[in-house]
């Protein structure tokens, strides 16, 4: 057994452990602290699709995220106060039905995906982190000026939406939803890294001109690898929504953008359970050290600097040690 | 619409083009002497900023805020270049997107921890107070005038220093062949460390003087950061000339753009729909030209292909 | 003679008012190796890449097969069969030697929006990928990462890339580059039993290889063909001497 999957059994044991020692100790606040960092570690395995596979430095994912979000408070909204989305020419309602949502969620996310990402693919290099980095600005901007769905206050969602089966206003069961959902997300990646389209993904990111020379235009693959990575993204948009029961502008801010991408770097860029790792040190961070001191971004700041500088492949990159190989 | 409304408008979006050219000069500089994508160039701004405020406040001094504003902008670019920056520019952009991601985190919660969460406030001096009547019978700040008039200043300082000076050869040399500077025996670690520290200069002098007319506080940096990246990518990463253009259009489309679309709208449109309609989409102005230019030029205006 | 299988008709191309292509127009046969001689600057490589797609031509036309590609991306033109190998080596340095190849026999059969199946279990590309490594003797280093290669063995995957597309015809741009002598006379081995399967475009440098392979030589010169011919018409011709082989030796 290779080290890296040593480290990723190590994670998911410690990543299950500690809501079930919660869910005992009856502490439903650690039991949301999990749910929140399965729910960003799904948006950095979206990311990792687009940026580790495809090596395709997208510094808008916030759009993705943002999208699934106002996808689920704009349906819930209107379902909640009985009040359709259109009626001509065709009637819309509103729903709070988490599958539904979800579908639309990633369906609207990928849609985007594919318009914004044949655009940016035009271009490369720095001049693609900065073409998505726009995109996101002017998705916020638009959120922030769309008077309709809260403007720049957001939207609150007074009742979580159900799925069917399941209480998700109880802490565990909502858990449970976004740990298997984070799971078949792993599931799908590490299926995709290995099939004839990962291969191909990966080769466009190495050598384009090579992927061009055996007749497959990296073009298409590299569109594809956004369309799905955002679609993940978006998914994990929906959930946060769902589990803050709130929408902003915030979820579209380039800082969003960022955090994502820490996610990723933090744990391992390409590597199947980096955004995992990465997502839990972050949220782990976040509470420990904001508990701490006020200032805890100073920290942040810092490990994200020395991982960076020194320990280049992240987290669980820089345990493998040995690994030259992917996923 | 008046005339008179749009020709204030197209000062204001000069004045904000200019000052958007000092942030980006800078950006455009590192990136093309030393390949570097710095994001925590909206941290020098927000130290020029805070350095201006403090200085004026101890000392009553506009003049001398200024000059604390480029000293400490300086000092602090050339510090994090010494211990951060120069360990950057082989690596690829991600590594340095995070790196100065980082820095950014750590300018921020720093300056919160040293000055506080609330805006500090710097003021005009009396003798940059008032306004000017133009030519035309516009009356227009005194202040803003004066940022117009230190952009263009430093515009052509730029323009002489690299077309004229030993180390505007330099630094167009190292923009062509990194490799070939060094051949000249050139100290290339001292040139990067200058290079660094002119474009923190410039970048704390547009922090200090917006400082005087919005307030000095954590975050103002990054929004301006942003817009400075969109003036360098729609004129050409690396291209000086092209930051200039891009900003004043950025500038312009700022100012401009809302209420061109609104008149545009209004051809058309009810009066309350168009006013809704040009609201939600004057913002999204920017990056919506930025966006064109790179669907049309990949590498901005003046940019190399890379 | 046969039906040429490449052909390049009054080819012309400028950058920036530099002529770098001038009329140039050339052929190649089956079961041939033509190869692309001239001084450095000739514009042998921007030829090359008008041939394999990654420019356009300013003028004139390029024909493979019956087919008019003038108009192809560089991924239709390699679908059709024209197979090309890189000056400097494009691999996926991180991939195995085998993923490689892989991505070769891919790009060939096509579908790769395939998101499910392991493809290193494909045993129909694995087949074809395999056996492009056996033949040019890369078969020991199959799980190799590619970055661990010497420089020799990475020219000789990058032929073997080429192999595993089945080509109709071969674009090789400098695959000696950079070879010591045993490299290079076991490369030049390998490029004479390729003929018979598909002919090859040959643009290189070392003479010796050049001499030993080829049944027709090109030299071009500022972008113009001055000269055509066989390996004892292209020594023979003053030209040709004048213009480049006397300076060279």
């Amino acid at each position: 057994m290779s080290r890296e999957r040593q480290i990723n059994i190590a994670l998911v044991i410690v990543l299950l452990t500690v809501p079930l020692w919660a869910w005992i100790k009856d502490e439903p606040f650690t039991l949301t602290l999990c749910t929140r960092m399965a729910i960003l570690a799904l948006a950095g395995v979206g990311l990792n699709i687009a940026l580790g596979l495809g090596g395709l430095v997208s510094f808008g994912h916030a759009v993705f995220f943002g999208l699934g979000g106002y996808t689920m408070g704009i349906l819930a909204s209107h379902a909640q106060t009985y009040s359709p989305l259109m009626e001509s020419p065709f009637l819309i309602e509103g729903t709070k039905s988490m599958p539904i949502i979800w579908l639309i969620a990633t369906a609207v996310s990928a849609l985007v995906a594919f318009l914004i990402g044949a655009l940016s693919l035009r271009t490369s290099g720095v001049y693609f982190i900065m073409i998505t980095l726009a995109f996101g600005q002017m998705f916020y901007y638009f959120a922030i000026s769309w008077p309709a769905y809260g403007g720049e206050d957001g939207l609150s969602i007074y009742v979580r939406n159900g799925f069917p089966g399941l209480n998700t206003l109880d802490p565990v069961q909502y858990m449970v939803l976004t740990y298997a959902l984070l799971g078949i997300a792993l599931w799908f990646f590490s299926r995709l890294a290995n099939s004839s389209f990962g291969l191909t993904l990966n080769a466009a990111r190495q050598s384009p001109g090579r992927v061009q020379a055996v007749g497959i235009r990296p073009f298409k693959v590299q569109l594809f690898a956004i369309v799905i990575s955002a679609a993940i993204t978006g998914l994990a948009g929906a959930l946060f929504a769902d589990l803050n029961r709130f929408v902003s502008p915030t979820m579209f801010s380039w800082q969003t953008s960022g955090e994502i991408m820490i996610f990723v770097i933090l744990g391992g860029v390409g590597r199947l359970f980096g955004p995992v790792a990465g997502a839990a040190l972050f949220v782990f961070l976040e509470h420990q050290l904001g508990g701490l001191s006020e200032f805890w971004h100073i920290y942040l700041g810092l490990i994200l600097l020395g991982v960076v500088l020194f320990a280049r492949g992240g987290i669980v990159g820089t345990l493998a040690e040995s690994g030259l190989k992917r996923g | 619409m008046s005339l008179m409304l749009v020709f204030e408008q197209i000062l204001n979006g000069i004045q904000f083009g200019v000052m958007l050219f000092l942030m980006a000069a800078g950006l455009t500089l590192v990136f093309g002497v030393m390949g570097l994508i710095n994001l925590a160039h909206g941290s020098l701004y927000m130290i020029g900023a805070f350095a201006a405020a403090a200085v004026a406040n101890a000392t009553g001094s506009f003049l001398l805020a200024l000059a604390a504003s480029l000293g400490v902008a300086a000092a602090a670019g050339a510090l994090v270049e010494f211990l951060v920056i120069r360990r950057l520019y082989n690596r690829d952009h991600l590594d340095q997107v995070l790196a100065t991601f980082a820095l950014i985190l750590i300018f921020s919660e720093g300056t919160r921890w040293l000055f506080g969460s609330f805006p500090l406030y710097l003021d005009i001096p009396d003798y940059l107070k008032g306004a000017v009547i133009l030519p035309g019978g516009l009356q227009y700040p005194l202040y803003r005038l004066t940022i117009i008039l230190i952009g263009l200043l430093v515009a052509i300082a730029l323009y002489l220093l690299i077309a004229k000076t030993k180390i505007g050869v330099r630094i167009r040399a190292g923009e062509n062949d990194r490799e070939m500077i060094a051949a000249l025996g050139v100290d290339i670690s001292k040139l990067y460390t200058a290079v660094f520290a002119i474009g923190a200069a410039l970048a704390g002098l547009a922090g200090a003087l917006v400082g005087a007319v919005q307030s000095v506080q954590v975050g103002m940096g990054e929004p301006v950061l942003i817009l400075a990246f969109v003036v360098i990518v729609i004129g050409g990463i690396g291209s000086i000339k092209g930051a200039f253009i891009g900003a004043l259009l950025v500038g312009l489309t700022e100012k401009l753009g809302s209420i061109l679309l609104l008149a545009l709208l209004s051809s058309f449109l009810e009066p309350a729909q168009a006013k809704s309609i040009a609201m939600m989409f004057s913002s999204m102005l920017i990056y919506i030209l930025m966006a064109v230019v790179l669907v049309v030029k990949p590498s901005g205006l003046y940019g190399r292909r890379v | 003679m046969d039906k040429a299988i490449l052909q390049v008709k009054d080819v012309c191309k400028s950058f920036a008012g530099l002529r770098a292509s001038y009329n140039i127009s050339l052929e190649l046969y089956p079961g041939e190796i033509h190869a692309l001689i001239g001084p450095n600057g000739a514009g042998k490589s921007t030829l090359i890449k008008q041939i394999s797609g990654e420019l356009r031509a300013d003028s004139g036309s390029v024909y493979f097969g019956n087919k008019n590609i003038s108009g192809l991306s560089a991924a239709k033109r390699a679908h059709l069969g024209l197979a090309r190998t890189f000056q400097i080596s494009s691999l996926a340095m991180e991939d195995t030697v085998l993923q490689n190849v892989m991505l070769g026999a891919l790009g060939s059969r096509g579908n790769v929006f395939r998101f499910f199946g392991p493809v290193l279990h494909d045993k129909e590309l694995l087949d074809r990928a395999n056996d492009a490594l056996a033949r040019v003797g890369l078969d020991q280093q199959a799980a190799v990462c590619t970055a661990e290669l010497s420089h020799g063995q990475r020219r000789q995957l990058e032929v073997a890339v080429a192999l595993t597309l089945q080509p109709k015809a071969f674009v090789m741009d400098e695959p000696m580059a950079g070879l010591g002598g045993s490299g290079s006379r076991q490369l030049t081995s390998l490029l004479d039993k390729l003929r018979e399967e598909a002919p090859i475009l040959l643009v290189e440098h070392d003479m010796d290889a050049v001499f030993a392979l080829a049944d027709r030589i090109s030299v071009l010169v500022y972008g113009e063909v001055i000269a055509t011919g066989s390996v004892d018409e292209i020594r023979g011709n003053l030209e040709v001497q004048r213009a480049y082989l006397g300076e060279e030796q």
